[in-house]
Order: C-alpha cells, then sequence, then structure tokens
C-alpha cells in the first residue's frame, strides 16, 4: 500500500502547487482589469480629490507585491477580506451563496451522472442501432444550445405553459423546506443536466465500446450472461478511469459554470454574484469567487484522479 | 440407441473478409463437419491455425468471434438443435451445460474482479447451486486442480497469481457449473513447457474425475495424444482424418496427418567450434534501469562464425535479456562484448553504421515488425539502401535476390504485409535481416508463433542460408525441438544464469543436472502415456506453478 499513499501524497502536493499558481494569476489578472472601483462608487461627477482620497481609504494605491502578500496571507487563514463597495465581509457573503450554488449543482449531478451512465451503457447495448442513435442525437442537440435558450424555453413550456414548475427561482428561499426548494430550481436542475448530460454519455459509450474487444467480454458472453449484464457488470468496471475523470469535469462546470443559469433564473448563487461585482469593479469579490472556483475545479480534478487510481486493482492490491 | 451428448451434423460456418484492395464478401471456413461425442469422452480437435478448430469449439456454445457466423448444419447438444434454439435457451446452454477454456487465461480473466466471482458468477446466475455452495464447489476444484492455498486463491485478482495457476482458475470456472461439455481451446500453448506438463495433468485428473466429455483443440499432436480418446485431424476447414487416438498417431492414414506426426525431423550435425568466435558475451550481468534485481547474472557465452547458439530457457529466464544486451539496447552493469575480435561498446547510440550492419534481429512476431503501410520491397530495400547507398535498379536487384533466397519471388515485391501468410512474413523479416549482409542474426522466439510445418521451412530456410551466407544465429527459443532441430551449441538458462553451456550433444547427453532434466522431460513426446511416466520420475517441481 506503500505506493499509493505516496501517489496520493504527490498528487495533494501537486494540486497545492497548482492552487498557488492559480492565485498568482487571478491576482495579476484582476489588477490589470480596465475600470476603477472608486470612480463606480462615487459615480461620475466625483472630484478627482474625493476619488483619490477613497483609493487611499480602500488601500487600492498600494504596491501590488505588497497587495498581494496580504491577500495571500488573508487567504491562508480563510479570511477573503471585505468587498470594497459595500464594506461587507466576504466570507459571510459567499458562504450562504455558495451553500446555494453547491444545493443546485448537488441536484443536478444526482440526476445528470447516473443518467449519463445509464444512457450510456445502453447506448452500447443497441450499438448502432435506433436507441443508440437516437441518445446521441438528443444529447448532442442540448448540448449545442446554448444554456439560455434551453433555459428560457423550457422556463416558456414548463413554467409558464404548463406550470409544472416554479418558472424562475427568484423565489428560492434557503430556509424553505426540500420540496419548496426543489421547485423553484427543478428547470435550472433540468437545464444543467441536458448541458452535461452529452459529454458524460459520449465517454463512457466510448470507453466501454474500448473494453468490449476484450478477452474477457467473451469469456463473459460464454457463461451465458445477457448482454446488458456484460456490459454493466464486466466491461464498465473497467472503464471507470477515463469515465471518471469526464464525470468531474462536468461536476466542476457544474459549480463554476453555472453562471448564466443563475443569472437566467435569477437564483442567488455565486455566478450571480460574481456577475454583479465585477462590473462593479469590486476586485477582492471577484479575486475570492475566482480562488473558490479554482479550489473545487483542482478538488474535484484530484478526486478523479483518486479515484481512477484506486479502481486499478493493480495498484489497489499489489502482487 | 441411445443419443449422444453431442451429435454434430455438417456443421457450415462462415465469414466475412475485407482483403485490401477488393470488397468485403463471404466465405465459408469450415466446410461441412461431422461428429459425435459421448459423455465423458475426450475429443481432440488437431490442426494448424486456420483449420477451424476454435470454430468448430465455439459452434457447440453456439457462438461465432467477430464476424464468423453459424451458416448451416445441426449442433445437438443434450437432445436439442442449439442453432435453432430461443437466446434464453442459448444463455442457459452457455450458463449451465457447456462452458469454455481459452488459450490465454490472463486475457480471458476479468482485471477488475476477484478470481472467485468469476468462477462461480456463472452457476450462481443460472441459479445452479447458491452462492455459498458454488463457492465451496469452487474451493474443492481449486484443490482438485493443484492451486495452492485453495481457501483463499480465490480472493486474489487475476494479475496476483501465475500464468500456470490462472490456466487451471479459468479450468475451476469452466468445472464450477457442473457442464456436461468443455471446451478447451490451447489451453496449455501460452505456458512455458514445465508449467503446461503440470496443467496438463490437472486438466487430465479433472476431467476424469468429473466425468465431464471435453473437446480438446490444440496445433500439438503431441499434447492432444495424452488426453483425448480419439482425435479429428483438420486442415483449411475440411476434416482431414477421424479415428481412435491409438490409430491416428501409430497409424495414421492421411499424407497431411503423417507430416503432423513427424514434424521436426530435420536433422542437423553438430558444427565444432572454430579457433575465434564472432561474439564472445564476457561476465555479462545487466538490470533494468532503476531496479536492483539482476536479470542476468555472470553470463560468459560464445558465437562461432557461421554456427549456432541456442539460448533456451522459460519465460523470465533473461534469455531476451541477453539479446537486448547484445544488440546495445540494454548496457549491461558489468562486463563486455567482443564482436569479431573488437570490443563492441556497450550502448547501441555509441555504435558505428558498421557495427550496427554486422547484428541483426529477427523477432517473434513478424507482423508488428513491419510497417503495414510498406511494400516487401520497400522494407526489405530499406537496409539495401541504408547500409550500401544501393539505389533505383541496383537496389531493386538486390531485393529481388533476397526474395529468390527466402524462396517467395519477384511476384511479390509490390505485395504489403497483411496480404502475406504468417511463414510468409517471417521470410520478408529474415530478408530484411539478411538485406545488410550481418555476421550475427539474433533470432528471438522467430518460430514460436508459426504452425509446426511452417516452422520447419523456417528453420530449413534458415539452415540453408547459413550455409550459404556463413552468418551466425544467436537463437533464443524456448522450444527444445527446436533447438534440437539447428543448434550447434546450447546454453540452458535458468533465473539468469547460463545453467548449462556446451556443444549440442554434451548439452543434450546425460548426466544432466535437475533443472536440465526438468525441462528436458516436459517436451511432450508423440506416444500415449508419456504424462503418465514423467510425472512419475520427475526429480524437481517446476518453478512456474
Amino acid at each position: 500500500m506503500g505506493s499509493i499513499a505516496s501517489v496520493l501524497a504527490q498528487r495533494i502536493a501537486l494540486g497545492l502547487l497548482l492552487l498557488f499558481l492559480v492565485s498568482l494569476l487571478i491576482f495579476v489578472g484582476t489588477i490589470l482589469l480596465p475600470g476603477d472601483v472608486a470612480q463606480q462608487i462615487l459615480g461620475q461627477s466625483a472630484t478627482p480629490e474625493a476619488l483619490a482620497n477613497l483609493r487611499e481609504e480602500l488601500g487600492v494605491n498600494r504596491p501590488p507585491v505588497e497587495r498581494y502578500l496580504d491577500w495571500l496571507g488573508g487567504l491562508l487563514t480563510g479570511d477573503l477580506g471585505t468587498a470594497l463597495t459595500s464594506g461587507q465581509d466576504i466570507n459571510e457573503a459567499i458562504g450562504r451563496r455558495l451553500a446555494n450554488t453547491l444545493f443546485l449543482a448537488f441536484w443536478a449531478a444526482i440526476i445528470a451522472v447516473p443518467l449519463a451512465i445509464f444512457l450510456g451503457l445502453l447506448a452500447v447495448r443497441y450499438r448502432d442501432r435506433w436507441p443508440d442513435k437516437s441518445i446521441s442525437a438528443t444529447t448532442l442537440t442540448t448540448i449545442s444550445m446554448p444554456e439560455f435558450v434551453i433555459g428560457y424555453i423550457l422556463m416558456f413550456i414548463l413554467g409558464v405553459k404548463l406550470n409544472w414548475f416554479s418558472p424562475t427561482a427568484v423565489g428560492y428561499r434557503p430556509d424553505a423546506d426540500l420540496l419548496t426548494r426543489l421547485d423553484s430550481i427543478a428547470i435550472p436542475i433540468l437545464v444543467l443536466t441536458l448541458v452535461v448530460l452529452a459529454h458524460m454519455m459520449r465517454m463512457t459509450r466510448a470507453a466501454i465500446l474500448n473494453v468490449m474487444q476484450s478477452a474477457y467480454i467473451e469469456t463473459a458472453e460464454l457463461k451465458g450472461l445477457t448482454r446488458f449484464a456484460v456490459i454493466s457488470r464486466h466491461a464498465f468496471p473497467n472503464s471507470i478511469s477515463p469515465v471518471i475523470n469526464v464525470i468531474m469535469l462536468n461536476l466542476a462546470y457544474l459549480v463554476v459554470g453555472v453562471v448564466v443559469v443563475e443569472v437566467v433564473f435569477v437564483y442567488p448563487g455565486m455566478g450571480q454574484y460574481l456577475v454583479d461585482h465585477v462590473t462593479k469593479r469590486d476586485i477582492p469579490v471577484v479575486q475570492a469567487c475566482g480562488m473558490i472556483f479554482a479550489t473545487i475545479y483542482i478538488g474535484l480534478n484530484l478526486i478523479a484522479d483518486l479515484v481512477s487510481i484506486l479502481a486499478n486493482p493493480r495498484l489497489r492490491h499489489p502482487r | 440407441m441411445t443419443e449422444p451428448l453431442v451429435r454434430v451434423r455438417d456443421l457450415r460456418i462462415g465469414a466475412t473478409v475485407y482483403p485490401p484492395n477488393e470488397k468485403p464478401h463471404d466465405i465459408e471456413i469450415v466446410h461441412g463437419v461431422d461428429f459425435d461425442l459421448e459423455s465423458g469422452r475426450v475429443l481432440g480437435l488437431i490442426g494448424e491455425s486456420g483449420a477451424g478448430k476454435s470454430t468448430i469449439g465455439l459452434a457447440t456454445l453456439a457462438f461465432g468471434r467477430g464476424g464468423i457466423k453459424i451458416t448451416g448444419g445441426e449442433v445437438w447438444v443434450n437432445g436439442r438443435d442449439i442453432l435453432q434454439t430461443s437466446r434464453t435457451d442459448v444463455r442457459s446452454l452457455r450458463g449451465g451445460e457447456v462452458s469454455y477454456v481459452s488459450q490465454s487465461a490472463a486475457a480471458s480473466f476479468n482485471p477488475a474482479k476477484k478470481i472467485l466471482d468469476q468462477v462461480v458468477e456463472a452457476s450462481v446466475r443460472y441459479g445452479k447451486f447458491s452462492r455459498s455452495e458454488a463457492e465451496s464447489r469452487a474451493v474443492d476444484l481449486f484443490e482438485q486442480l493443484g492451486l495452492p492455498e485453495p481457501e483463499t486463491i480465490g480472493n486474489r485478482y487475476p494479475h496476483q497469481v501465475s500464468g500456470g495457476q490462472l490456466q487451471r482458475c479459468m479450468t475451476a470456472l469452466a468445472l464450477c457449473p457442473q457442464p456436461q461439455l468443455v471446451i478447451f481451446d490451447e489451453p496449455t500453448t501460452a505456458l512455458d513447457v514445465t508449467t503446461q506438463i503440470d496443467v496438463l495433468a490437472a486438466i487430465k485428473k479433472a476431467i476424469h474425475e468429473t466425468g465431464v466429455a471435453a473437446v480438446y483443440i490444440t496445433h500439438d499432436l503431441a499434447v492432444v495424444a495424452q488426453v483425448s480418446d480419439a482425435i479429428m485431424v483438420l486442415r483449411l476447414g475440411d476434416m482431414v482424418e477421424y479415428g481412435t487416438t491409438q490409430q491416428i498417431i501409430n497409424s495414421p492414414k492421411q499424407e497431411y496427418t503423417k507430416a503432423l506426426v513427424s514434424v521436426r525431423s530435420i536433422e542437423h550435425p553438430e558444427n565444432t567450434p572454430t579457433d575465434e568466435p564472432i561474439l564472445r558475451c564476457i561476465d555479462i550481468t545487466a538490470s533494468y534501469p532503476r531496479t536492483k534485481l539482476d536479470v542476468l547474472t555472470d553470463v560468459n557465452v560464445e558465437i562461432h562464425a557461421g554456427q549456432t547458439l541456442a539460448v533456451v530457457g522459460e519465460s523470465g529466464s533473461g534469455k531476451s535479456t541477453l539479446a537486448r544486451v547484445i544488440t546495445g539496447l540494454l548496457p549491461p552493469r558489468i562486463g563486455r562484448l567482443v564482436f569479431d575480435g573488437q570490443e563492441l561498446t556497450p550502448d547501441l547510440a555509441s555504435r558505428s553504421r558498421e557495427d550496427l550492419r554486422q547484428l541483426q534481429m529477427i523477432y517473434q512476431m513478424a507482423d508488428v515488425a513491419m510497417n503495414p503501410r510498406h511494400t516487401v520491397g520497400t522494407i526489405i530495400g530499406r537496409p539495401v539502401e541504408f547500409y550500401f547507398g544501393l539505389k533505383g535498379e541496383e537496389k531493386r536487384q538486390r531485393v529481388i535476390d533476397l526474395l529468390d533466397e527466402i524462396e517467395m519471388g519477384i511476384d511479390f515485391i509490390d505485395r504489403y504485409p497483411a496480404e502475406l501468410s504468417g511463414g510468409q512474413k517471417q521470410r520478408v523479416c529474415i530478408a530484411r535481416a539478411l538485406a545488410a549482409k550481418p555476421k550475427l542474426i539474433i533470432c528471438d522466439e522467430v518460430t514460436s508463433a508459426l504452425d509446426p510445418l511452417v516452422a520447419d521451412g523456417i528453420l530449413r530456410l534458415l539452415l540453408d542460408l547459413q550455409r550459404i551466407e556463413n552468418v551466425a544465429y544467436l537463437f533464443i527459443t524456448h522450444d527444445i525441438a527446436t533447438v534440437r532441430a539447428i543448434a550447434d551449441s546450447i546454453a540452458v538458462m535458468y533465473q539468469g544464469r547460463v545453467q548449462r553451456y556446451g556443444g549440442k550433444s554434451k548439452v543434450l547427453s546425460p548426466p544432466y543436472d535437475d533443472y536440465t532434466d526438468l525441462l528436458l522431460s516436459s517436451v511432450p513426446e508423440m506416444r500415449l502415456g508419456w504424462l503418465e511416466d514423467v510425472l512419475e520420475n520427475r526429480q524437481m517441481e517446476s518453478a512456474g506453478n
């Protein structure tokens, strides 16, 4: 087991290094952004003196290296700083919104991942026949359409015409009961599912087809197993590694890439928060959001790596 | 009259072929085969590749590999024609009545699942046994098949047991659902001889004790003679001869069967060593990078001009590593190489083109040793141009000469490897090696992937070429029969050391050391009762079981 532990440690160290590099990149990127937070706060009519005073007060005039080290120190102690425009504590504001975003992503993943794998298995079972082709056609169509188009279409049909679910997430309250909360995000969940389904489904299909040529698949068939049992019990366990990587990329997308969906459905998540503060040139908030997204991305990919290492019996059980 | 367990009538099997430059079309690969098999009897199917042995075996499971389809005839198992029955019935046939043991257990076990789970799967799925009954059956079978730690070996993953053990696990997998018929498809071909003999004995014992009927498929007549009651000889999808084992081995009627029985009749008198060897390996000790284990230890061998040194041993004995050291792919840790009186630099990159030319290689897998997109002419022409700078008509003439030397001729010059048979591909590889006019050719298991009669042809060709070109061979093989056929001197390797070394007659005459004795006695002989005789007289347990 020694080899696994060392591989784990190596991956985690690599992840931390990556996070550090990302923090540099985010910091440099955000200070290069055009615009001026003081101008945003005081408006067009502000006098140059007032602007200068406010900049001094907000500390945006200090040298970049000093600001970076300050910020990095804050990150390491878990302090994301305060928003420039509202003076609000970012930790607190983001905490609530992150919980909302994760709630949405969680339910989308709960539906999308098993569905994608099941559809992938089904596509292999009926390879090149109509079920395979229609699964491919449908999922490719939904992935090709921008989220806001699917979003508005579903909002119109399911929310307005059929009135099955609440058309937007305006009424979303984190303290409401689960059913009410799910009702208000039902359509966003559906949109996200449709967006991430195709990628995972196609990878599952391709990875399984890849191992279907193996001799042990023939052994399984010659045991008299049904075709679906051969695929799900013998082929799938050997295709976990490539599939899990794609699943994790998509989970990361569910957290990080939901900006558009949150805005369309007016959902009080990270995306909405980020967009608001980009327009206000509120650099600390943008930086904080960037770091959180990066952490989630790197963390999920780390998990993908670990799972695919653990899925390999040769590594799990050395000779 | 009672119905036999299996009755096959006029079985016809077809496949779609996709030849290059032609339209895909259907061909028939088995042309009407008949046989009966009673409960508890063993039928041997024998023939070269392409004879349709495996295809016929799998037909008794109503299965066709890849694009293979059963196109006609009847296959009766347990009183019903399985080609006409429902899919559900075919599945229960495969799950409980007929099972299959494949050539490569290593590839046929699912790497992601424990052995025991795979062994009991069919029995449990078809409700023949409960999970716990099936598991205790599996443990009994593991024990019967002579596997170590039968209680716990099932909890291991396939990569955690050796090849010989896995092949026995595969037999347990086949026997676990208590089938009435087992198809053994070359179950020992991929194993070392000393392992083969144990697996063969285990299979024979299991067949005997369970009273199961079996079809035993192999290209090795000597192996099938040990286990079967009757033998069917097949060639290109036709039945050539069908009789009792006794009759086929001792008094074959057909010419083809006679050729199979008398294969390996090459006589090659031993040459005495000349004064100056062409290659001397001095105190070679080698290990792979980043490992501490020495794969070769203190190897001292010599090869003389125009003669053959056969390096023989089982997988893992270090034979191929020796070849890598000599070619410079793996510089030795200790020791040196002297080629034609000159010190040879240890690593490939620092050798001169002249050194490279003098030393050529031929590989086991001719298919993968050639670029599939090059024609035969290009493949052979490449070293002609590279080493001698010949171009145009001169180069073409040299390629044609070489094609004549390998008995193929100018017709083949524009063909692609895919259009050649296995033996022809290996001949092209020989011509490519010869094109450099080397003094030494390293032949790494060059006949192992070929059918016996084709391999014979290759060996004869190599001997003829040796006489004409005065080229020396370092011949790596695990096959003692090949060694007898072509060697002048022999080095027996075991666990990275040269166990026994000298002229052919000296190495192959008693008194033997224990390992050489084990190796020599494990080579199947074409007579009934050989297996029992050997197992009785063994001095040493084989390593690989």
